[in-house]
């Protein structure tokens, strides 16, 4: 077993563009859940309509900027359609509508019937070439060690980086003003928020286009450095990114992005050692497929220990949560 | 009667009784009805709230006070029925909006934003705060004034409250009877002109009754407009100018504590549904004729 690629294959999950975009969509997460107590369990809708908001437009030859303005409202929309019905009833129903419509759009757009449009379950592919002709680093590779990639992968890095930590800032502007309070205080109570005089209504409904604004950005970072699968996602998705979320600390800047570098990093290392130990024949008794889903099986162990052994996550603040309130 | 404005007689414009009119209302509803499927929970005729007085809503469990208050405040919607806030019509007015109005309530189980810190409670509360807008949060250079404004003015209050010390902890750690404080104080961010507190005694322990107390009638003094909801009749006696009695949804009987305490109507609605709680103590308090009563406290009748 080779324990040197292993750690340095877990080293690349650290910065690599799917860590930035599964932070990304943890930030927005973070928004809804962590910040404004909304429980979106469909976040993987919002990175479809991000990711198929900007593949169809940027495969149809239309401009980069475009695509992006498209992505993002398409996740405009969605807020608007899931938020305007539930918002005034209970948190629980925003969550089955979240789910349900995360579902839906993923029957659609894999259905034979828009095989031409959506490309159905094949997905999409090609449609990264607007961004890529803005790629402004040269030809050559970079980085240290084995650790190399070239222009293209490097572009999508920094571009992703660049973003998740955009998203970070804003939240943290955004978090520690007057709004973010308010927003804080309907995640305690939403009656009392409204007895003193806060238009409820309208304050999540920002905070679930706000939160579902990055989950769709975040559908864009996903699939530049691969091609459109619609089978990625299904709920599973949508659970990595709570995951994530919950191991970094659900209301905090920082939660999200290191969630995600150690929920990737964990998977990456795990599955090297698994698979590197049946190679080496000390574990017969499965095979590499087997091994792959032990690793999910793992990770979700891991999370279930955190969860009861500290429950704030790695940033949370622990005296937030010995209150039963 | 007296004719200058003593600060607590309220003058009724002619007769005294269930639904009468007064000189100087604050709030005016009339024909508020609600119910429940088949049950009738309000069916209010006329009330009138007396302004710059403490007003009483008492009644047995189930006579429709707090739904009553529910309604009048925007919470819930009634059936029928209109209500001004001075001359504002009230009816359809989504609830967020009656804090902009000079209304603002409290509940009977208190809610304070535990995971908000005490003085970010007070901050929250108060009203026409730019940096709430989204697109202007993100430009601190517009709201910071008016925040440093605003956390004066909370460490006031709560100075004033002897919250001052826990200004920077989590609401969640306050006691009880602080969290009530806490709620009061957090209405007096919003600089109300009638306050709507429900049940405010509800959970308090006695070392804390007597600054609540001070506190209610200190609103009064500062030209505000107090109605509550109460069990405590000790309480009720003590404080209030006006005692309105509800039962079965409807306003069976109001007037001057004194009166209306004793009177046979009262004494029938709680006996007639009070017949499994503390039935002793609440007969004791409005049949024992004329005083001495100042220190027999009522055991707090049990709440659904």
């Amino acid at each position: 077993m080779d324990f040197g690629l292993i750690l340095i294959n877990g080293l690349g999950e650290l910065t690599s563009p799917t860590t930035a975009a599964f932070a990304l969509a943890a930030i927005g997460l973070s928004v809804h859940f962590g910040y404004t107590g909304l429980l979106n369990f469909g976040q993987a809708g919002y990175m479809l309509v991000g990711a198929y908001g900007f593949a169809l437009p940027s495969l149809a030859g239309w401009p980069l900027w475009s695509a992006f303005l498209i992505a993002v409202g398409m996740s405009l929309l969605l807020s608007l359609l899931l938020g305007l019905p539930t918002l005034r009833l209970r948190a629980d129903y925003l969550a089955i509508v979240t789910i349900s419509a995360a579902e839906i759009l993923r029957f659609v757009v894999s259905s034979t019937a828009l095989t031409d449009f959506t490309g159905g379950q094949q997905g999409l592919n090609g449609f990264n070439r607007t961004f890529a002709a803005l790629n402004p680093i040269p030809e050559g590779n970079y980085g240290i060690g084995s650790l190399t990639y070239n222009s293209y992968d490097t572009w999508v890095r920094v571009f992703a980086w660049g973003m998740v930590a955009l998203g970070a800032l804003l939240v943290f502007l955004l978090m520690r003003s007057p709004w973010g309070r308010t927003v804080k205080g309907i995640r305690e109570d939403e009656d009392a928020a409204r007895s003193l005089g806060k238009n409820t209504f309208l304050i999540k409904m920002q905070a679930l286009i706000l939160g579902g604004l990055f989950g769709s950005l975040a559908g864009v970072l996903f699939i530049l450095p691969r091609s459109l699968q619609p089978g990625n996602y299904a709920t599973t998705l949508t659970f990595f990114v709570w995951a994530i979320l919950l191991l970094g600390g659900a209301a905090t800047i920082w939660g999200p992005i290191v969630g995600s570098m150690v929920f990737w990093v964990a998977l990456s290392l795990t599955q090297g050692i698994l698979f590197g130990a049946i190679e080496a024949g000390y574990a017969d008794f499965m095979s590499i497929s087997q091994a792959a889903q032990i690793r999910f099986i793992l990770v979700g162990l891991v999370v279930m220990a955190l969860v009861i052994f500290r429950p704030q996550g790695f940033f949370g603040n622990k005296k937030e949560l010995s209150f039963g309130v | 009667m007296s004719n200058g404005d003593d600060g607590k007689t309220v003058r009724v414009i002619g007769d005294e009784g269930p639904g009468c009119r007064k000189e100087n209302p604050i709030m005016v509803a009339t024909n508020i009805k609600k119910s429940f499927g088949g049950l009738v929970a309000v069916d209010v005729e006329h009330i009138e709230i007396p302004k710059n007085r403490i007003t009483a809503l008492i009644g047995p469990n189930g006579a429709g006070k707090s739904t009553l208050f529910n309604l009048l405040t925007g919470f819930d919607q009634p059936d029928s029925g209109e209500w001004f806030f001075g001359n504002t019509p009230l009816a359809g007015v989504a609830a967020h909006r009656f804090p902009e109005l000079g209304l603002v309530r409290t509940f009977q189980l208190t809610k304070v934003l535990g995971l908000l810190t005490v003085i970010d409670n007070m901050k929250l509360a108060a009203r026409g705060q730019q940096g709430e807008r989204l697109v202007y949060s993100l430009f601190p250079w517009l709201w910071r004034k008016q925040e440093k404004t605003l956390e004066i003015k909370a460490e006031e209050i709560l100075a004033r409250f002897k919250l001052f010390e826990k200004k920077d902890d989590f609401a969640a750690s306050l006691s009880g009877g602080q969290r009530k404080l806490l709620e009061m104080a957090r209405a007096l961010m919003i600089e109300p002109e009638l306050v709507m507190l429900d049940e405010p005694m509800a959970g308090v322990n006695p070392a804390l009754t007597e600054s609540l107390l001070h506190h209610i009638s200190n609103l009064k003094n500062q030209g505000m407009t107090v109605f509550f909801v109460e069990h405590d009749m000790a309480m009720v006696r003590t404080i209030s100018d006006w005692v309105i009695v509800m039962a079965e949804g409807k306003i069976v009987a109001e007037g001057e504590p004194e009166v209306v305490l004793k009177k046979p109507a009262v004494i029938d609605a709680y006996l007639g549904s009070h017949q499994d709680v503390d039935l002793g103590v609440a007969t004791g308090r409005v049949t024992v004729p004329g005083g001495g009563d100042s220190d027999t406290r009522p055991t707090r009748a049990k709440r659904d």
